[in-house]
């Protein structure tokens, strides 16, 4: 390339575009290094929650499944061993009934994984609820109530994503 | 004679076949005693909402408005009663639920609607208690009587329609589109909201 290519006004244009990027990309790293957002609590998530249910393989006789991810906010690392419960009204209980709740622990991708009866809509919804409670981990993290809602009534499994705070 | 008999079959089926319809809902083999009660106490108060208008219009063979208006009264209570057993119900199956949807921070949808209409009917009773020491004109009565009545329709409809539970979808809209109906012919003909001339009485 000859330098008599250069002009002012591509000059101009080229600085005030690499500028407009320059600062364009100045705006998107701040939100980039927040990264993965958290999970709030949602509305109605912590009710009719039983403190501390059993670790168990199964919650009843099964036939729906309960799955997802527990991360950390921010980097969005997976946790590992963080104890996740679960609770619903199902062909076998209401949600108040202690064997309708169960707890399981994440895998080393932060996976979890819970067997338990199949959800049936009560209270105009069919939802299910789920707990990280710091009260019964190491408190390594800032507690989560989730009350996913299925499409459909005729869902047999839900996936739902934690994203944790560091307390 | 048909014609009265075919008014009331017409009548006594769209009150009844909602709730036998919810009757057969899958989902009451899950639910406890108490919980259906609950339940089926709202539907019941939802097709009464249907009756009403009828009784007030004078619709019915055999109920003249004024002796309508009498079984309205008592049909009025009835649904009083009934939403006390609804929430009284859904409350001891499910307290925290019914506080969330009480204090008007409840994730479902419906909640706002059933909330809203509670309080109106509650309205609607006492002012109707009170009508005589009110001491307002017949028209002005009648007139916050039917905007209650209206809105308290309305919502019930809103409330029942959006919930995902032991109705049948086709008699639950049904129901509410009858019932909302029947009230909206009641107020054209008994112009309530016409122009008067002079006060009546």
């Amino acid at each position: 390339m000859r330098p008599r290519l250069i002009n002012r006004r591509k000059l101009m244009a080229t600085g005030s575009a690499a500028a407009a990027v320059a600062l364009g990309s100045g705006l998107i790293v701040p939100a980039r290094a927040a990264g993965v957002q958290p999970t709030p609590t949602m509305p109605g998530g912590a009710n009719n929650y039983r403190p501390g249910a059993q670790i168990v393989e199964r919650i009843g006789n099964g036939g729906f499944s309960m799955t997802g991810t527990v991360r950390r906010a921010g980097d969005g690392a997976p946790l590992e061993g963080r104890r996740i419960q679960m609770w619903a009204h199902t062909t076998e209980g209401h949600e108040r009934d202690p064997e309708s709740h169960g707890a399981t622990l994440t895998d080393r991708n932060g996976r979890f994984v819970m067997d338990m009866p199949q959800i049936v809509p009560a209270f105009g919804q069919p939802h299910g609820h789920l707990a990280y409670d710091a009260e019964y981990d190491d408190g390594g993290f800032e507690t989560v109530f989730l009350r996913p809602v299925m499409t459909s009534p005729g869902q047999t499994s839900l996936d739902v994503e934690f994203v944790l705070v560091p307390a | 004679m048909f014609r009265k008999l075919s008014i009331w079959a017409a009548v006594c089926a769209a009150l009844l076949v909602p709730v036998v319809a919810a009757g057969f809902s899958p989902l009451l083999q899950w639910r406890q005693p108490i919980y259906i009660l609950a339940g089926f106490a709202g539907i019941v108060g939802f097709a009464l909402m249907l009756l009403q208008p009828l009784l007030a219009g004078g619709y019915l063979p055999g109920v003249p408005a004024l002796k309508g208006r009498r079984v309205h009264r008592w049909v009025g209570a009835g649904i009083v009663a009934l939403v006390v057993l609804h929430v009284g119900g859904l409350w001891l199956t499910s307290p925290p639920d019914v506080v969330d949807a009480l204090l008007l921070r409840s994730p479902t949808p419906f909640s706002v609607w059933g909330v809203l209409v509670m309080w109106l009917i509650f309205a609607t009773a006492a002012l109707a208690v009170m009508r005589k020491r009110l001491g307002v004109r017949p028209m002005t009565w009648r007139r916050a009587h039917t905007a209650l009545a209206v809105l308290i329709v309305a919502g019930t409809g809103l409330h029942a329609v959006l919930i995902q539970g032991t109705m049948e979808t086709v008699s639950k809209y049904a129901l509410f589109a009858l019932a909302l109906g029947a009230t909206v012919k009641v107020i054209l003909d008994l112009r309530i909201w016409a122009a008067r001339r002079r006060s009546t009485r």
